[in-house]
This record gives structure tokens, sequence and C-alpha cells, in this order.
């Protein structure tokens, strides 16, 4: 239980960071430290040399412009969870970040670090599934964007190089009056999620829904947009009954079978959260 | 031996200037290196919330962070809340007069972790003490006695901000 021997290495500036990612074999990007401190500790992984970027002052910021919020990628979960911005425009984000941990990991865990980690049930994964958000990634070259629908490959794995960091991403708003829901199924407070939920509802003058996007986290190996659950949605207007009708989609949904929980019981939550998601969707649009 | 650095930091108002292992966490560090043992290690994976400290302010898992990290910064442990030897923080009489502890194991983390939420929330609800508690577990009290002490701290914070 005590972290194996590594070489540390505490870079001011991405470039720098780069650099050692390129020259370096088997090293480890530190950030918020909550999920690979925990496997350097059980020894799950075992880097030759560890890049802490805690210092890197540059990727600490929270942007809005033109409905698009950028988060620095050394943003600390506790400063997306107190922002005002993210509250009064961002309110699905402000919901499930507070079901990301505990104060005490919130304080250190970054959005950078959890993207990257890509556990199945991040809530902040799910998130930028459900906005469809744009990861900004640095490497040798320059830099490069990777719309977040390429950006897990599979399970725990994204799509960037091993000399590459992810400096920033960036979620696109949706307009005043929609709709938002975020619901999860855990243990107990502050556990991974067995399956949660994203929703995100507009409608038009009569009440139909115009533009859906549903999201499952910890139902498959990466959080899924579920896509016959959206366009089986568009023009209709919204009810329990019809939710319930079309979610049961999620239940074709490939899903993890692990020790907590068998795949057709997370199918069956996927069902039952992605409902309960909508539902609060739905009795949330035009109030804000 | 592997790689070392020197590092600078402030615990409980004391500096401190040593030599540290870089694969040290900071738990070990201050447990083993400086002797702070207050700080209790339970999981060492960051579950179990004993080894919450405040650093610079914030709760923070010290199980979770390098010693190298805290050069430079503000640490707190469970031995600098008491205002002096002789006097307990009136969250710690609190957990006494509440059955806020039983073997003890876990206090070092609820009182860190609750000194944060209660500076924060100061008249909180059950629901939000229970919430605030969740990253802390406990095997003797069942939470309630911590509960009821979290709520009672409260009061006495809040009377004893307005008598000064």
């Amino acid at each position: 239980m005590k972290p194996p021997p590594f070489r540390y290495h505490d870079p001011r500036t991405v470039d720098e960071a780069i650099g050692l990612l390129s020259t370096l074999d088997n090293a480890k990007v530190l950030a918020g430290g909550q999920s690979l401190m925990p496997m350097l500790n059980m020894r799950y992984v075992l880097p030759d040399d560890v890049i802490d970027i805690n210092k890197i002052a540059a990727l600490c910021y929270i942007r809005e412009t033109d409905g698009v919020i950028e988060f620095g990628a050394m943003t600390r979960q506790r400063d997306i969870e107190f922002s005002d911005v993210v509250k009064a425009r961002f309110p699905i984000i402000h919901e499930a970040i507070l079901n990301v941990g505990h104060r005490q990991t919130r304080n250190r865990g970054t959005i950078g670090g959890s993207l990257c980690h890509l556990d199945p049930s991040a809530e902040l994964v799910t998130m930028a599934a459900a906005h469809d958000a744009v990861v900004t990634v640095a490497g040798p070259n320059g830099t490069r964007e990777i719309p977040f629908a390429q950006f897990p490959v599979t399970f725990m794995t994204t799509a960037i190089e091993a000399n590459e960091l992810v400096t920033g991403v960036r979620f696109p708003r949706w307009p005043a009056g929609h709709g938002y829901g975020f619901v999860e199924f855990a243990r107990r407070h502050g556990d991974f999620a067995i399956a949660s939920a994203a929703a995100l509802l507009e409608t038009d003058s009569n009440g139909k829904i115009t533009r859906a996007s549903v999201t499952l986290g910890g139902v498959s190996v990466t959080p899924v947009r579920v896509r016959a659950v959206e366009q089986a949605l568009i023009g209709q207007k919204g009810s329990e009954d019809f939710f319930r009708e079309v979610c049961e989609e999620c239940r074709k949904v490939a899903a993890i079978d692990d020790v907590h929980a068998p795949a057709n019981y997370r199918q069956h939550l996927a069902t039952v959260m992605s409902r309960r998601a909508l539902v609060a969707a739905l009795g949330r649009v035009g109030k804000a | 031996m592997s790689e070392t650095r020197k590092i600078a930091v402030t615990i409980n108002g004391k500096r401190y200037e040593e030599e540290v292992e870089v694969r040290w966490t900071l738990a070990d560090f201050m447990r083993q290196q400086l002797g702070l043992t207050g700080t209790h290690l339970g999981c060492e994976h960051g579950v179990c919330g004993a080894c919450t400290i405040l650093f610079d302010g914030y709760s923070a898992r010290s199980c979770l962070m390098l010693a190298v990290q805290a050069d430079g910064h503000e640490i707190l442990t469970v031995e600098g809340i008491a205002p002096s030897e002789e006097q307990m923080h009136p969250l710690q009489e609190a957990f006494r007069d509440n059955h806020g502890l039983q073997c003890g194991f876990c206090t070092p983390g609820m009182l860190t972790t609750l000194l944060e939420f209660l500076r924060d929330n100061p008249d909180p609800t059950e629901q939000e003490v229970r919430i605030a508690i969740s990253g802390n577990l406990c095997r003797c009290t069942g939470y309630q006695g911590i509960v009821a002490a979290a709520l009672d701290a409260a009061q006495r914070l809040k009377a004893a901000k307005e008598a000064s």
C-alpha cells in the first residue's frame, strides 16, 4: 500500500510537460491524484516517472464565451461545483458534480484528470458525452481537438497519444429554458454509480420535444448516448408513461457484468434512471 | 533509496524543512518522518477518510497526495485543532458530549472534515451533515453520535461567534 519508487517531475508549463512525455518511456501524468494515487498505492500502476502537472497554473481556468464554457484541464472539481456561471447556465453539470466523490476528493480532483481516467461511471465523463464536448489536446506538433464522441476508445482508454496532454475541454451551452436532469444509483452517497442517466431537453411553443440528449453512465464500458431514445423523443410531447415506453430501448445497451451488478440489472437500472432523468428534465423546461 | 527532495511545509503553524522520498505519501511523511501520528491511515486508497487534513484550508485525503506536493503549503491536522493544550475546540467538546467517538480511529478525519464543513455551512441540516461525512467511514458509532455532535458544534460555534 505504498507507491513504488519513481522519478518525480513538476513542470511549470505545458511545453515542459510535453517535452517530458516525449522523452520518457513509462511516465504517468499526475493531475488531482484522486484516481492515480490509489492506483500507485496499490501498485496497479508502476511508472518509472511521474509528471505532476499541479504547478502548471495556465491549466486552471473557467471561461465562458459565446455560449461555450471552457474548463482548463487542471480546474478542480470544487471550482466547477461553486462556479456561478456553471450553476446558472449549465445547471446539469452542477447537479452531476455533487455526485462526484466527496468534498475531500472534489477539492483535489480535476476535470482533465477525470476525463483522462475515463471511469465508466464518472459523472464528468457522462457530462462531456451529454454535451458533445470538445477536448483540446497538446502534443509535440501543437494542439488538436477531439470531439467527445471520438475521445473514449474503450474501457478506461482515451484517444490521446502517450506524448499528448489534455489541456482543456469545451462544453457548448444549451439555450436558456432547456430542461435538465441527472440521476444516479449508487450503494452509498459518493460511491461509484452502478448506473446514472443525464437528460437534456428542448421543446417548441406547443410543448413538443425538438432536441434531446440522453446519456447513460456506469452501464457500459464508457458512458453512452442512447440515440434510439433521443430520436424517439423528437416531435413528441413528453410524459412519464411515454418516457417509460421509450426508455425500454436502454435495455439493449451492452452492459458491464461485474461483482457490483450483473448486466441485466444494469440494463434495468438504465431504463429507470433514464426515465427519471427525462421526467426531471421535462419538469424544468422553461423554468430557467 | 529512491529519489528525494527537500521540502518546506507549515503544519499546525510550525514550519518543517525536510528531505523526503518523492514516492512517499503526505500521510506517511507526517506520521513516520515527523511523528505526527494524529492523522490516521485506514484504507490508503482514498475511501475511508481517516487521513483527511486541511490543505491550505481545504479538506483533502493525505493518502492521496505526495509529500513533495506539500512544499510551500499550509496543513492543519487533528493535532492543530484545539486552541491550546488545556482547551478543546468547540467541535471536539461537542464530540465528547454527544458520544461522537468510540474507538477514535475515524475521529481525526471526522473533525477535519467537519471543521471545513461548518466553516462553509454554519447552520446545516441533518441531511447536509450526513452528506458532508459520507466520505468518512466509522465502524463504531453508527454515525448517530457524530451527526448529533456536528449539529451541536454548529450551535456552539454560532454562540461563540455571537458572544465575541
